[in-house]
């Protein structure tokens, strides 16, 4: 009797709790789908044989054919990817040792230097175009890729920080003090010691400047001259007169590559780790 | 004897407005384990940063091997630490860990191997050069901690708690191990500590710690049997005091008036007049069922206790701590309420000259 009791109490728990897995996982799913319908109906119609993308003709290759052969948006492309570059390199090795001064030494207005970081992030971009527009109106520095770049290193360079001095805070100091107590000097030490274990820290930074500079239309459309416009500002001066399937080609490649280069990452990381718990070097 | 090997001549060290270091005098001999020992704050770990080079001191001089060591850089110094925190390089192996400090030297590969082998053979982690940290348990990785540190053949080793993260049977086999690899390379060690058992089985020396100021250095029996301080009286081991003024000097005694009663001490140079505490450890302190000549401290048996290794009677006094009698065997002769009379030989008491500074606690 008593038997029975419970175990009708446990089957009704167990029922409670199976439906809040379902309901769960129907969450999930609804907030996957409300992320990735736009992007797949990008990719879908990115495969339309028709004009624009307002209904679905027929399939064909033909916008990736175009794409290849007589695109006028490549120009557009190779900008954006060269200030995505520069940009990437300049504002990691001026944050990396942003960081590392701010974490590891004490100075006068430390405070404030550091506060000071989080202004160009909380200032609407359209405030912070300006005044970088206005800036090299009265430097007299010539609009282009340079003043593309400089711009976005601009912005990029306070994430760079606020990423790698958690990185810092979080990496125990005393392995810097025994690299050189062990006779390491302070070059040596940042080599050997730091830059190596900032390397996870300084990959996701670059991929954030990535995205951040990729992805920016209101500073760029601000300072980049006739010559130096981005993809994203282009495409969204193409809005006016109507978006050719064309583009869906070009940012499904695009999406394309990042998922590869998520992937690889992936398999890379999970290599490295097995390598490091199998290691069969012999050492005598 | 010979030039101390480590030589701090009032040394002072601030942190902002904060005196942790106070006028410190301290000679390290060569080839000794010394122990800094007190409770967290007393300035032990800060003294032990000066020597390795990552603090710098307010004023005063640090020598090592007679020379002065204020313009060097830890990296250019002859010491090598061993962190509490073991700080091994979590991206490298064991071997490149303990090779470490060699290579930056550039010292040729071949040696580099046959140093890096011997090193792990002296602290027994053959077998484990391949290994990164994170795979090691936390006895293993102190081990790789000490050997990174030794094959530098350090001059003086210094060690921050190095067994502070580890459980209390490891800490004890660790204890022996350090003591053996300091007696076989005949290094001097430097150990910080706040575990005064710890510090009791492998130095030579101690040096009690409190406030920026060591209260008392001497061998670790000197400390236990003849505390300088009243909070070195307390601080190591379990003590009974009794704090009083001299009333008469007698000969080789004195006879002191506590707040509790009547006891004795040996005179020395004390005088009628002058404040003291009287230190008795619990296992010499002695008691009777009738009074004794000389003294008239009494308690009333409160606890009697089996603590495992021993048996403990707690008296009490109003108005005064416990008295605590540690004894092997269990005594029946009384039972809980009885009234004991307390006596102790003059060998078995130290006497505590009050300063008014170290009257604290």
């Amino acid at each position: 009797m008593e038997g029975t009791v419970t175990k009708q109490r446990l089957s009704k728990r167990l029922r409670r709790k199976r439906a809040g897995r379902i309901g769960g996982n129907v969450f999930a799913i609804l907030v996957y789908a409300f992320i990735y319908t736009p992007i797949a109906v990008m990719i879908i119609f990115s495969f339309n044989d028709q004009n624009n993308n307002y209904y679905w003709k027929g399939f064909t290759w033909r916008w990736y054919e175009k794409l290849f052969t007589h695109s006028d948006l490549m120009p557009y492309l190779v900008n954006t990817l060269i200030v995505a570059f520069f940009a990437v390199l300049l504002s990691l090795v001026i944050g990396v040792l942003g960081a590392v001064g701010l974490s590891r030494f004490e100075f006068k207005l430390k405070k404030m230097v550091s506060n000071s970081l989080y202004i160009p992030i909380v200032v609407p971009e359209v405030v912070l175009g300006i005044s970088i527009l206005m800036l090299y109106e009265t430097a007299h520095f010539p609009l282009g890729l340079p003043a593309v770049i400089l711009a976005h290193v601009t912005f990029s360079v306070p994430f760079v920080i606020i990423i790698m001095r958690g990185r810092l805070s979080g990496m125990d100091m005393s392995v810097e003090e025994a690299s050189q107590d062990l006779g390491a000097n302070r070059v040596v030490t940042f080599f050997r010691i730091t830059l190596p274990l900032l390397i996870p820290g300084i990959l996701s930074s670059a991929f954030m400047v990535l995205t951040l500079s990729i992805d920016d239309v209101i500073i760029t459309n601000f300072v980049s001259g006739p010559y130096s416009t981005t993809l994203p500002v282009k495409i969204l001066s193409m809005v006016k007169v109507g978006l050719k399937p064309e583009v869906n080609a070009l940012t499904t490649l695009m999406v394309l590559v990042l998922v590869i280069g998520i992937l690889v990452n992936q398999v890379v990381q999970s290599l490295l780790a097995k390598r490091a718990k199998t290691n069969t070097k012999v050492y005598f | 004897m010979t030039e101390p090997i480590v030589r701090l001549q009032n040394v002072n060290k601030f942190f902002g407005d904060n005196h942790v270091i106070k006028n410190l005098d301290l000679d390290i001999e060569e080839g000794e384990f010394l122990t800094l020992l007190g409770p967290s704050g007393c300035g032990k770990t800060t003294i032990l940063r000066m020597i390795a080079g990552f603090e710098d001191a307010t004023s005063g001089v640090i020598t090592v091997e007679g020379e002065h060591v204020e313009d060097k850089e830890a990296f250019e110094r002859d010491v090598n630490t061993v962190f509490q925190s073991y700080a091994l390089f979590p991206h490298m192996t064991v071997y490149d860990n303990i090779a470490y400090g060699l290579t930056v030297k550039k010292v040729p590969k071949p040696e580099i191997k046959e140093r890096v082998r011997e090193m792990l053979e002296l602290v027994q982690l053959m077998g484990f050069e391949g290994r990164r940290p994170d795979m090691m348990s936390g006895g293993q990785k102190q081990r790789v901690a000490i050997a990174r540190a030794l094959i530098n053949n350090p001059k003086v080793l210094l060690l921050d708690e190095p067994l502070g993260a580890l459980d209390l049977q490891l800490r004890k086999q660790m204890q022996i191990e350090l003591k053996r690899l300091q007696q076989k390379l005949n290094i001097t060690f430097v150990y910080v500590t706040h575990d005064q058992e710890e510090a009791m089985t492998m130095s030579d020396r101690i040096a009690v710690m409190r406030g920026g100021v060591i209260e008392h250095l001497a061998t670790p029996k000197e400390i236990y049997g003849r505390p300088k301080t009243r909070f070195v009286a307390g601080f190591i081991g379990e003590s009974n005091l009794f704090s009083g003024t001299v009333a008469s000097v007698e000969g080789d005694r004195a006879i002191v008036d506590t707040d509790v009663g009547r006891g004795m001490m040996p005179a020395e140079d004390f005088k009628p007049g002058d404040p003291v505490h009287l230190c008795v450890r619990p296992e010499v302190m002695q008691y009777s069922t009738q009074p004794v000549d000389g003294f008239t401290i009494s308690g009333q048996v409160k606890n009697m206790i089996f603590v495992g290794s021993q048996y403990r009677t707690l008296l009490e006094q109003p108005g005064h701590p416990d008295v605590k009698i540690n004894r092997v065997k269990v005594d029946n002769s009384y039972r809980e309420g009885d009234v004991l009379y307390l006596h102790w030989a003059l060998d078995d008491v130290t006497g505590i000259r009050a300063k008014e500074d170290s009257d604290g606690e």
